[in-house]
């Protein structure tokens, strides 16, 4: 068993922390991190605390639950009405959508089923042949490749996806390119980068000089990405660097990229609270359609509300403000009833914050 | 809970049986799809999110990471006397 404790040792966190300080002197830094996780380790830790005053962490559209457009989860609802087993996450079946969640159709007589990831869909797809057995899949490039292997293996015929799935990089265009979004560096997904490498991210932040750093899931990793993306603007440099070395490579994982390539086309897709953002979505390609739901079922128009009147998730995901400047937060919009989809799942802005308040 | 998020413990590999191997996450063993990393062995340190290895970790460069912590820890010290 590896040892991972000494990524959480308080003396290096020390040592870190204080360089950090002597390197953000005099400067009001905006880190901005685009990861559920990094949010977690980021308030479980209380990394927020041991910073300087002067550097701010935002947490950007990291969530894919919170991300997935209402439309999508408006689609599983009606896959679930058709009399289909639907299988997802355990996170993404309580997302509230216009006027339901999948969890809430369960409570009504729908056959929903968690599962821990795509493959158990699959072995419930072989266990029923008489139904239709559909994946909800919402993820970004770190989940997408299981379901590119599922799809490519050849699943049985009564088996589909629902994708939702997301391109990072382009999020993280819009994000800067939003009035009033200032941001000095960004630390980028660690498990993301495992599957499309820091190189992917080098063509963004030389063209937008924004410093962006890997890092890993441990307190230490945060710190330490944040010193690198100080020792870059000190440098005067804006590129995409790795502090995750141990799990992340420069090209990425390739055999995950071959099979993201074959099994899907990117195309635009809708985010919730960002709207359509070009080239941002994985689709399934032609040859696998059988195994498409949004091409094998007929659904019906309905006009999705992405953000429920009151709720204020479209800014917190972009980082704009703080779960508890949102009236909701805690009273109306719990994880127990989330009203929005950032207090949902575990990588959920306002769930963190909440259940970190909580303790 | 079956959720997305991502999983920072790494399990070593037991034994592998063709696209799957057995996982040991401190104590914890896994069945764990390893297609996305072909050439595995017995004894590696493996990333699993939502049942699939993703990359390999390697001890080598965790190592690394760490030595470089202990070298500013030591000059903070240092600067600190």
């Amino acid at each position: 068993m590896i040892d991972t404790r000494p990524f959480r040792d308080s003396k290096y966190a020390k040592a870190i922390a204080q360089e950090i300080e002597q390197l953000s002197e005099g400067k009001n830094i905006r880190i901005v991190h685009v990861c559920g996780t990094h949010e977690d380790t980021i308030t479980r830790h209380g990394l927020r605390s041991i910073l300087p005053n002067n550097i701010k962490l935002v947490a950007g559209p990291g969530c894919p639950v919170c991300v997935c457009a209402a439309e999508d989860v408006d689609m599983a609802i009606e896959l679930a009405r058709m009399g289909h087993i639907i299988t997802s996450f355990g996170d993404m079946i309580q997302v509230p959508s216009t006027s339901s969640s999948l969890v809430k159709e369960r409570m009504r007589g729908a056959d929903v089923r968690v599962v821990y990831g795509v493959n158990e869909a699959v072995e419930i797809a072989k266990a029923n042949p008489e139904k239709d057995v559909i994946f909800i899949g919402a993820g970004f490039e770190t989940t997408a490749p299981t379901m590119a292997v599922e799809i490519l293996r050849g699943p049985p015929d009564n088996f589909s996806i629902l994708t939702s799935l997301k391109v990072i990089p382009p999020a993280m265009e819009i994000l800067v390119s939003l009035e009033g979004f200032n941001v000095d560096g960004f630390i980028t997904p660690g498990h993301v980068s495992t599957i499309i490498g820091t190189n992917a991210f080098r063509p963004f932040a030389e063209k937008h000089r924004v410093p962006c750093v890997a890092a890993g899931f441990e307190p230490l990793d945060v710190l330490e990405a944040i010193r690198m993306i100080l020792n870059q603007i000190n440098d005067g440099r804006a590129t995409s660097e790795n502090e995750y070395t141990r799990v992340v490579k420069p090209e990425g994982n390739l055999v995950a990229q071959k099979m993201l390539r074959h099994a899907f086309y990117i195309d635009d897709a809708p985010w919730r609270g960002l709207g359509v953002i070009k080239k941002s979505g994985y689709y399934i390609r032609d040859e696998f359609a059988r195994h498409d739901a949004r091409e094998r079922y007929d659904f019906s128009p309905i006009e999705s509300i992405d953000i429920l009147p009151g709720c204020r998730c479209h800014e917190v995901i972009l980082g704009m403000i703080e779960p508890k400047e949102c009236k909701l937060f805690g009273k109306r919009c719990t994880p127990e009833d989330p009203y929005g989809p950032c207090m949902v799942g575990h990588e959920g802005t306002c769930r963190i914050h909440h259940e970190s308040g909580a303790l | 809970m079956a959720i997305i998020m991502c999983l920072a413990v790494p399990g070593r590999v037991e034994k592998i049986d063709g696209d799957f191997a057995e996982v040991d996450f401190g104590g914890v063993r896994k069945k764990v799809c390893v297609t996305l990393l072909p050439g595995l062995q017995v004894g590696e340190y493996v990333i699993v999110h939502t049942g699939y290895a993703i990359e390999k970790l390697d001890p080598e460069e965790a190592k690394k990471t760490l030595a470089l912590f202990d070298e500013m820890a030591r000059i903070q010290a240092e600067m600190d006397n």
